[in-house]
Order: structure tokens, then sequence, then C-alpha cells
């Protein structure tokens, strides 16, 4: 086990340095650049912003530049935002998808799996088919369909909730992020979990566990749970990486000020310090999160061995 | 089986843990339900204002009005600046916030005219090639200090000093300052420009060309004051909470991007007495549909726009609310004329003819937008506006004028005439550029592809020349004719169609240093109606919903500047 996490730790800074690297290049090849303006300001005032943000240098010395300083943490200024540092963007806005992340994970994880496996032990009655379509139009409602319907309903119309806002974290405010965020988690999770049941619930040795007479509440929880959770952990994994990055229609409909909206808006402005610095996070902690599956899975299945 | 005895027993116990889950979420969204069902909206107003005090007034000291108990103004601004430095800030939701915490020599009046702010007067000698601002001396930055003439000097030159690098700079150089150019582009120091302080209240403009209009153009944040104390202090961290010190009516209290940017009144403002708005909340809200509904929930003053989707419900819906002020803003077609086939005048001319404005701005924009058939809106003050003859004509004269301009090009139904239309992705583009382009199918048999680009994408494109025809609007940065009709000089940077006349270059040269520009201008457009450069469409409006209870909102003002401190809210 411990000779796994060193060599996951040596792969990932060329993995790192491969998306950054990747991610450089593929941002100066898209068309314009961050001071490209609806009013084009003379030649002279171009060259004094792009030689204050150094990119009045040679792309190759940028790129080292810029690596240079990552690998001693410093993510270099926005270049949109010019009063604040990638660093101070990241820190301030990353807790807040974070915490609504977290909150969003624990209902996908509770009622995708307990959804998920009350449909496959009643397959093809109604409690199947009442997960299952709910699972399906919950599919079939991304968040950025789910978000606005959620403020119209409960904000607009029924004023239980405030449309948007931080504060604090207040429950009343993340209410509507946390449900918009987990819909489609939840019933993507209880779809994978509901086919990967049923087929556990057939395999040998849960026919010789009821051939023994174990009572099957036993048999559910104590045997059929943990290999039916494989491929859910391995879905949930990268899930979980997407789900803590927030999400750009979450921080638009709700203003919660969360890292979402940076990522695309980033993109959208140019801003190359901003979505690089978001890339590595992202990438960090998505093989981070792929190493915790991977020791997952020598817990759920004792055959697997590092 | 032993399998159909247990059951019931695990019917049971999933029973149980399903209905402790539904009673969690149910608890969940009941004790949330419970605090919010006294009014969402007020509440969220409430957590917004976090420890707001009651508002020092009762009633409306001039009116008489009954006040709101807490002075707490929200206003949808739809995104974040760029930067609250006044000197770094390029963008109209920068300028919004800006324009709150800062104050300049002049303000923007209630009708868009220039009015004195931190300057009590000024006057210009050496025939206007040298201005003098008299300071107020009451003026105070918001750690107590005098805001002196030194601060103007130390503003004005950071506009231009490179190491700052600042958008705007060429701004300072566009109203002649002396030596401007030159310091922009590294040959002079930053302290060689035309400016100085005389004594603490007296700030100095010397000017390369005599400009008249330079009083208008210091209503514009790239002229206004800096703070060199906390700069020097804070150095690039001067602009956040706490480090920052300003001379306007409030001062940066918190600010969380993509949540809100909260204001506080300066209590050393030197009409602080007289404000009464306590704070001000910006909320950055890029998606207008997303405005909309915090609007409607109750959660915003006034939105910084409306979905053109929704204005016909709007209308109907809340008509006392909408608000439609003119701007100083024209929305054009740009010919790209060294590129076949908009290099020969009649196609332009046609295709200009042909555009059914009012169809445009009756059925798409839907905002009181007004046809335009010239590139100068006649909002802009002291402006003469006029009209080409075709304005008064009819649509289907202009059609068969079109028609015939066309046929003398040698465009037939065998030979139609085929560009493309390039805009950049956004609903209400699309809709105009899809029924503008209808409009010259039918009347023209014109076949023409429309595309959209991605925005940056776009702006390269444009920028570099690629394109036969695209999508163009101007807004005006100063209140004066020349801020339209200097965008299509030979030597402009947003020239792009590449159109160039010397005549029209001379008139505007010489406008600038005449004590009345206008007979300069009325032929400058002349021309303009005669070569077609651009295709104008119509003269845009500011659209807000604005809620009832606030009052002051500048209807009026084409400069769409929104003053919080001349606004107040009234109690329900």
């Amino acid at each position: 086990m411990f000779s796994f996490i060193i060599r996951r730790l040596l792969v990932a800074v060329p993995t790192i340095l491969a998306l950054i690297t990747v991610s450089f290049v593929l941002m100066h090849a898209a068309p314009g650049g961050p001071f490209t303006n609806e009013r084009n300001v003379p030649e002279a005032v171009m060259e004094n912003i792009e030689a204050k943000y150094n990119l009045d240098k040679p792309l190759w010395q940028q790129y080292f530049i810029y690596v240079g300083n990552v690998a001693q943490g410093d993510l270099g200024p926005s270049f949109r935002y010019k009063d604040f540092t990638v660093n101070e963007l990241i820190e301030s806005s990353f807790p807040r998808s974070a915490y609504i992340g977290a909150w969003s994970f624990l209902f996908v994880v509770v009622f995708g799996v307990g959804l998920g496996v009350l449909a496959a032990l009643k397959q093809n009655r109604w409690p199947d088919y009442t997960v299952m379509t709910a699972a399906m139009t919950g599919v079939v409602f991304p968040n950025f369909v789910m978000a606005p319907l959620l403020v119209l309903l409960f904000a607009v119309t029924l004023r239980w909730l405030p449309a948007g806002g931080w504060e604090g974290g207040q429950v009343e405010f993340i209410v509507m992020p946390i449900i918009a965020m987990a819909t489609s988690y939840i019933a993507q999770v209880a779809r994978i979990t509901r086919s990967s049941m049923i087929e556990t619930l057939r395999s040998p040795f849960i026919r010789t566990a009821r051939a023994k007479g174990i009572p099957r509440h036993k048999i559910v929880l104590r045997h059929a749970l943990k290999p039916a959770l494989i491929p859910v952990v391995s879905y949930l994994g990268p899930a979980f990486v997407g789900i803590i990055t927030g999400s750009v229609i979450i921080d638009q409909v709700f203003s919660t000020g969360g890292i979402g909206q940076h990522f695309v808006n980033g993109a959208i402005n140019r801003d190359y310090s901003l979505i690089l610095g978001i890339t590595i996070l992202v990438g960090v902690l998505t093989i981070l999160f792929n190493a915790v599956v991977d020791i997952l899975y020598t817990w759920l299945d004792p055959r697997v061995r590092y | 089986m032993t399998s159909r005895s247990t059951e019931p027993a695990i019917g049971r116990d999933i029973r149980t843990v399903l209905a402790l889950l539904v009673m969690t979420w149910v608890a969940l969204l009941a004790a949330c339900g419970e605090g919010g069902q006294k009014k969402a909206g007020e509440q969220a107003l409430a957590a917004a204002d976090i420890a707001a005090p009651e508002s020092r007034l009762k009633t409306h000291p001039q009116t008489g009005e009954p006040l709101a108990r807490k002075q707490v103004l929200v206003r949808g601004n739809s995104s974040e600046p760029a930067s609250l430095d006044p000197h770094l800030v390029q963008d109209n939701v920068g300028g919004a916030i800006v324009v709150d915490l800062f104050e300049g020599l002049t303000r923007s009046g209630p009708n868009g005219d220039t009015e004195p702010a931190m300057a009590k007067s000024w006057s210009s000698s050496d025939n206007n090639l040298t201005w003098t601002f008299h300071l107020r001396e009451d003026g105070r930055w918001s750690d107590g200090t005098a805001v002196t003439a030194h601060d103007f000097v130390y503003g004005w030159r950071r506009a231009v000093d490179p190491e700052v690098g600042s958008n705007y700079a060429y701004y300072i150089e566009s109203a002649g300052v002396a030596n401007a150019g030159e310091i922009i582009a590294g040959e002079k120091a930053p302290e060689a420009l035309g400016v100085r302080a005389l004594d603490d209240f007296t700030f100095e403009v010397s000017l390369d060309e005599p400009i008249t209009y330079l009083p208008d153009m210091t209503v514009h944040y790239t002229m206004f004051p800096a703070p060199r104390q906390a700069i020097e202090a804070h150095g690039a961290d001067w602009t956040k909470p706490g480090n920052m010190v300003s001379n306007g009516a409030y001062q940066l209290k918190t600010w969380h991007l993509g949540e809100k940017l909260v204001a506080a009144r300066n209590p050393h403002y030197r009409e602080d007495d007289q404000t009464i708005i306590d704070r001000v909340v910006y909320v950055p809200i890029e998606s207008a549909s997303a405005e909309l509904q915090r609007y409607a929930s109750g959660e915003l003053h006034m939105t910084s726009t409306v979905p053109v989707s929704q204005m016909a419900r709007l209308k109907k819906e809340r008509p006392d609310e909408l608000v439609m002020a003119p701007s100083i803003a024209t929305y054009m077609y740009t010919f790209n004329v060294n590129r076949p086939p908009f290099d020969d005048v009649r196609v332009r001319r046609a295709l200009t003819y042909a555009i059914d404005r009012n169809v445009i701005v009756s059925y798409i924009t839907r905002g009181e937008q007004m046809p335009a058939f010239t590139l100068t809106p006649p909002y802009v003050s002291g402006f003469d506006f006029r009209q080409p003859e075709y304005a008064t004509w009819s649509q289907p004269e202009r059609d068969e004028a079109a028609r015939q301009e066309l046929r003398k090009a040698g465009y037939t139904e065998d030979n139609p005439l085929e560009f493309e239309l390039l805009y950049n992705t956004d609903e209400s583009h699309k809709a105009l550029a899809i029924v503008i382009s209808q409009m010259w199918k039918e009347k023209l048999g014109a076949k023409v592809t429309i595309s959209n680009l991605e925005w940056k994408t776009f702006l390269s494109q444009k920028q570099a020349g690629n394109f036969g025809m695209a999508r163009q609007g101007w807004k005006g940065d100063y209140n004066e004719a020349s801020t339209f009709l200097t965008l299509l000089t030979s030597d402009s940077g947003n020239n792009d169609g590449g159109w160039s006349n010397a005549e029209y270059d001379q008139l505007l040269l010489d406008a600038r240093s005449s004590e009345d520009p206008n007979p300069y201008y009325v032929r400058a457009e002349e021309i303009l109606w005669q070569e077609f450069p651009v295709a104008p469409v119509y003269f845009n409006t500011t659209v807000a919903l604005v809620s009832p209870r606030l009052k002051g909102y500048p209807e009026n003002n084409p400069r769409n500047i929104v003053y919080s401190k001349d606004m107040y809210i009234t109690a329900d």
C-alpha cells in the first residue's frame, strides 16, 4: 500500500506538468487574448499592458516563467480581475464550492445508493418503476434547468427561500444550490447502483448464501452491497471532484461566489493564469481522488491488491 | 423459501430508512421555509445589509416622503469589474461602482449635462490651450485627509504611466493633454504630463491642441484623482476592502467576486449629510434572466438590463417599473470596404436603405430604441442633429431605391448579391441578424449567410479585418459628438471596416480646436450619408427594472451614469 502511494505521487508530477503544457498551448492557440476588447486600444497602450503581464515575451519564456512560479505556489495575477491574484481567487471561491459540494455529495451517496438498492430489490415492481422514472427525470434535468426552476418556484412564486447569495453559507441560501447540484448525480448513482445490485444478486455466491438460509437483509447488507458498490465508487471518484469544484450555472444563478464561474469566465475572457490555476487544481484533485477510489477498491473487494 | 419469509423484515428495514431520509429532507426544507416564510426577499436584503444602521432620516428632507427604515440599495450589476482602480477600470460595470466610490472634477447631471463636482468652477485661457479647475476646499478622502489638486496630478499621471498599464491611457492622450502620447510610448517620464497643481486647490491642464470639450471629458473615471497615501502604502492591494481610500460618497466595505460588493456611506464625504442611501450592494449577475428572477423575488431594487425576450411580457405586467432611458449608443453593421461586394458604395447604400428599422425597434428590440440613419445619436449634448433625406422616405420608397442601386451595381436575379454577416454569439444579436438578413433576402434577393463567433474570436477576426460585414456597437465615452465621429477616421483603432476619407479626417481634426464644432460635425455626417461605411440600425436605450420604492433613478441621462447618492428608498 505504501509503495502504491509513493508510485502514485511520482506519476502525479509529470501528469500535472503535461496538463499545464497542453492547457498552456491550447489557451494561447485560442483567437484573441486577455486584453482583446471591443475598444481597440492604440498600439503603444497595448504594449504597456502586455509588458506588465509578461505577454510581450516569447511564448516559451512565458511558459518557463509560469512553471517556475507554479513550482513556488504562485499562480500569478488574474488578467481579467486585475485587483486579484489567482491564488486569492481560488482561496476565496473554492471553499464555498467545496462546502456546497460536500453537502451535495452526501445527498448523492445516501439517496443515490439508497434508491438504487431499493429499486434493485423490488425489481420490476412499483418501487422500482417509481425510482427509475424519477431517476430518468433527474438525469434529463441538468442543473441549468433545475436551478432556474427552483428559483422560480421557491423564491419568486412561494417566496420561501432567497433567490441567491451566500451570507456565510446559511442554510436557506444553500438549499437550492445543493438540490440543483445533487439531483442529476443522485439519478445517475441510483441507476448505476440498481443495475450493479441486480447483477450481484444473481451471482453464484449470493445463491450459495441463500441456499444456506441466511436471511435476505443480511445477504444484501453483508454480502451484496460491497461488491455492488464497485462501479458506483468508480463513478463517484471523478464525480466528487466535479461536485466540489462547483458549477458555473450554480454560481451564476445563485450568486454563490464559488469557483465554477471562474473556470468558464476564465476561458471566455482568455484569463490565461486563472484557467491554468483552476486546471491545476482540478487536475490535482482528480489524481488525488482517483487514488482514493483505488484504495477503496481494496476494501470493497479483498481480491484487489496493490 | 426462506427468502419469502424474510421479505417483510427487509421491506420494513428499507421502509424505515427511507422514511427517515424523507423526513430529514422535509424537515430541512421546512426549517428553511419557516425562517424564510416571513419574507424571503426581505430576509435576503436584511442579510445583505449585515448590520446596516437604521436610516438617519424618517422622511425625505425635500419631498417629505416617508423613507424606508433601512436605506440599503441593492443594484443588479451584470458582471464583475476588471478593477476598482479608477485608472484601471475599463468597463461599464466597474464604472458604475467607481463613480460611487470616487468623485472627479465634474459629474453627469440628471439630463446628461456636465455639472461641477470636485471642481466648483473652471476656465480656459490661451485660446483653450490651458484649462484651470478651481477645486472645492471641503473635499475629503475617506481617511479624512483633504482632496487636493496634487491628487488629481497624481491620478492623471498614473493613467498614462506605462507601469500602471491603463487601458484608457489613450483617453488622456485623446484629450490632447501635453506629452501624454510621449509618456505612453515610454519616451518621457510621467512627470512630464501637462498637468500641475498651482496651489492645493487649483488644478491646471496644458493641452497640445485646443480642446473645447475638456470639462465634459473629465466626467470619465480615467480623469479621477487617486489617493497617493493608500497606493504607496498597499501597492497593488490598495483596492482591497480595508485598504482602499476613496473620495466619493461611498467607501468599499466588502467584496466577494461573483457574490456581491458592499459599499458604505463615506462619513468624510463633503455632502454626506445629504446622502440618504447608507449602503449600496452591487450583485454581479451575468445572466439577464437570472437577474430578472432576483428582481422578481424582491431581492434587487434595480436591474442592469432586461432580457429582450421578456420585454413584451414586462411591458404588460410591470409597466411602471420598466425604465427605457435613451443612451448615447448606436447599433450598426460595419462594411469591410476593402472587400467585394462592399467596395462598391451602391451595394452599401442598397443594404442600408433596405433595413426596415421600424420593424426592428417595434418587434425585435422593443425597448423604445430609435431608428438610426446617422452615426451620432440625437441625445448627444450640444449636437446639431440632422437626418439624411432617405430618413424621411417611406420604407417602400427606400426599398425601391435600394433595388435600383443594386441593379446599377450589376446584381440581378441570376447574379444575386452574396455575403456573410458576422456577429458575436448572443440571443439579441442573433434575432436582429436573422430578421435583417431576411429583409435583404426578400427585398433585394441577396443571399446572406449569417454566422456567429464566440466574443473574443469575433473581436480578433473583426479587428484583423477578416470579415465582410460585422455587427458593431458603439457607446460614447463622453457626451460630445466627436466620441462617435472619430470612430471612422483613418487613424482610428476601431475603424475595422477600413473606410478612409481625407476630407472626413480633416473635418474632425479642424473640429477639435474649433469654438463651434457643429458645422464640421454636420458636414462629416453628410459624408457618411454618401459613403455608407456603416449601416446604422438603431440608437440604443438602457432598459432596466426599477423598484417603485426606489426614487431618483436618472431616467433621462443618456450617459446612464447612476449615482447611488442621488437616490433614496421610500417606505412601503
